[in-house]
């Protein structure tokens, strides 16, 4: 009962040809197996990339986990490594973005933290102008937040000022109602006697009263259809005066054409004057010239003629 | 008579049951660490002792590796047919490979491994328990006992454990692969897509929670079934039951580990 047993007794009893190579082989393969495995994890978590930090700050991290993904159009450019609240009680979520999609993120970069109603958090990146200087490293940018779970309290306090405003709407001494109501008097009135005029009118008597006055605005009109236009009317007479008046219209143009003729004779006067006019001017001209000249002769024969005076001056 | 549990005993006899349960988990605990110590001991490596680890390992991986691992590829497939399937038809494709992974890989896979190997364990031992003899003399006492625990025990526990990582993770390897053809065909182009998620998915905590859960369930397979044959034939008790001694424990353990597990990685 204590006697030790050997190796052949205790394993399984059947002889396999190269059992210790076929256990080698699968311990290789675990090892293999497991080395690979944890390379594998360790180049999907990003171990073997050459990273630059991102802090983003928000004022809620709320759903936010180290490991989660920030895209880039829809593709993963950098992982969230760690959240921490800063010394102003903040969010900082810090980001390693690889070095090789880094060049996707720039100074004016914005970066936005959504939440939905279903599914994960995301935090997504949007760059504008991709010309950009490139986003430094350590940069610390806000994160803006779009959160429509945020959005629930706003949308039922207007839902229920809504549905506040429809009860009032819809109570029976509501302003509709009374507008209901007067339509439907309204429509009443259309439909009797005088349609229309009876609903404009607001009863049928008034609508009659606007019908009998429509009656003698009828026969006013017929009236005065007979004076104006009938035979001997006003507008015969009128006719008569228009025939005279063309008439004497016509003697006045033949006078205004003898005033013309005369005006044109005493232009043509006025134009002999004008030339008469000049004729004078010449005249006096030589007028002047021959006088001068016996005025000359006049003062020579003084001087030759012995009547002529000494001419002196005499001083005090 | 051997009374199981507190409901079929009388209250007199509740301390008596709790000492005998209590002493008996001790001892399960105290031959694991045992086997630990000198699995991890360079003595335990003669030659002779590495003939017999290989033949059961041989037994315990080597022999079963092929067909589980068509087995559970086979499950796998359908498992993961459906998930992707359901989830397009909500519109969360987006979510259908992570609840994949983790759901078979992380969960299923390594817990399917360790039952299977137990029960295959089980069976090595009903069939004939050589271990048994081991069990006359105290272990830890007589120097020709701990020989005999190295020659006999240590083998059959390294096995065992070793045979539970290997299917877990060769499973594991198979799933990954089938996930990533059913969700993305053929193409390459899934591949970085595919790599980050499984990133994500795999933490440090959930990696080393998942290596961990692993090598506990290798343990458990391996200690506690042998634990409780050695227990039997040690203090002379006889099984009233014919379920496998050590089962229903085993099958607890087990439950336990995978329970913390989830406890500590969902919660």
């Amino acid at each position: 009962m204590t006697e030790p047993l050997g190796p052949a007794e205790a394993a399984p009893a059947e002889a396999v040809a190269h059992v210790e190579a076929k256990a080698v082989a699968l311990l290789l393969l675990m090892a293999a197996l497991t080395v690979g495995f944890l390379l594998y994890v360790m180049y999907a978590r990003g171990a073997f990339e050459i990273t630059q930090r991102l802090v983003l700050v928000s004022d809620d991290s709320e759903g936010v986990i180290p490991g989660m993904d920030m895209t880039f159009a829809g593709f993963p450019i950098g992982r969230v490594q760690r959240v921490e609240l800063g010394p102003d009680g903040k969010a900082r979520i810090l980001v390693d973005v690889p070095r090789d999609d880094a060049k996707w993120l720039r100074t004016s970069s914005v970066f936005t933290l959504e939440r939905s109603m279903v599914g994960e958090t995301r935090l997504k990146a949007f760059t504008g102008v991709l010309d950009d200087k490139p986003l430094p490293e350590d940069a610390v940018r806000t994160v803006l937040r779009g959160d429509t779970s945020a959005e629930i309290p706003r949308v039922v306090a207007s839902a229920r000022a809504l549905l506040d405003n429809l009860d009032n709407m819809t109570r029976s001494d509501s302003s509709i109602n009374n507008s209901l109501a007067n339509v439907e008097s309204l429509t009443a009135r259309f439909a009797g006697k005088y349609g229309l005029l009876g609903g404009a009118l607001g009863s049928e008597a008034e609508a009659q009263k606007l019908i009998v006055t429509l009656d003698r605005v009828n026969g006013l009109l017929a009236k005065a259809d007979q004076r104006v236009f009938g035979k001997k009317g006003l507008m015969d007479d009128t006719q008569a005066a228009a025939i005279q008046m063309n008439v004497v219209l016509k003697d006045a143009s033949n006078t205004l054409k003898k005033l013309d003729a005369v005006l044109a004779e005493a232009e043509q006067v006025g134009a002999n004057a004008k030339v008469a006019t000049k004729d004078l001017g010449a005249l006096r001209a030589e007028v002047d010239a021959s006088l001068r000249k016996v005025t000359r002769m006049i003062d020579e024969i003084n001087r030759k003629w012995p009547f002529a005076r000494t001419p002196e001056i005499k001083l005090p | 008579m051997r009374p199981t549990s507190f409901l079929y005993t009388q209250p007199r006899d509740w301390g008596r049951v709790a000492v005998r349960v209590l002493r008996s988990w001790w001892y399960m605990i105290y031959l694991g660490a045992i086997a630990i110590v000198m699995a991890l001991s360079l003595k335990t490596y003669s030659r002779a002792n590495r003939i017999v680890a290989s033949r059961f390992i041989y037994s315990s991986t080597w022999q079963v590796l092929p067909w589980f691992t068509v087995l559970a590829a086979l499950v796998s497939l359908v498992i993961i047919r459906i998930v992707v399937v359901t989830a397009l038809s909500y519109g969360l494709s987006a979510y259908a490979l992570e609840m994949v992974v983790r759901v078979l890989v992380l969960e299923l896979i390594p817990l399917t491994a360790a039952m299977f190997v137990a029960l295959r364990a089980s069976m090595a031992f009903n069939a004939g328990d050589a271990l048994a003899l081991a069990a006359a003399a105290s272990p830890d006492t007589s120097a020709r006992a701990q020989a005999r625990l190295r020659q006999e025990l240590v083998p059959q526990v390294i096995a065992n454990a070793f045979a539970v990582l290997s299917l877990a993770m060769v499973s594991s390897v198979i799933v990954l692969v089938l996930a990533y053809v059913n969700v993305y065909g053929l193409s390459p182009w899934g591949v970085s897509d595919y790599t980050r998620t499984v990133g994500r998915i795999f933490d440090p905590a959930i990696t080393f929670g998942f290596i961990f859960k692993t090598v506990s369930f290798g343990l458990a397979v391996a200690v506690i079934p042998t634990a409780a044959i050695l227990e039997m034939h040690r203090y002379g008790l006889s099984s009233t039951s014919t379920v496998q001694p050590g089962a229903v424990r085993l099958l607890f353990v087990l439950l336990m580990i995978e329970a913390a597990s989830l406890a500590i990685t969902y919660i």
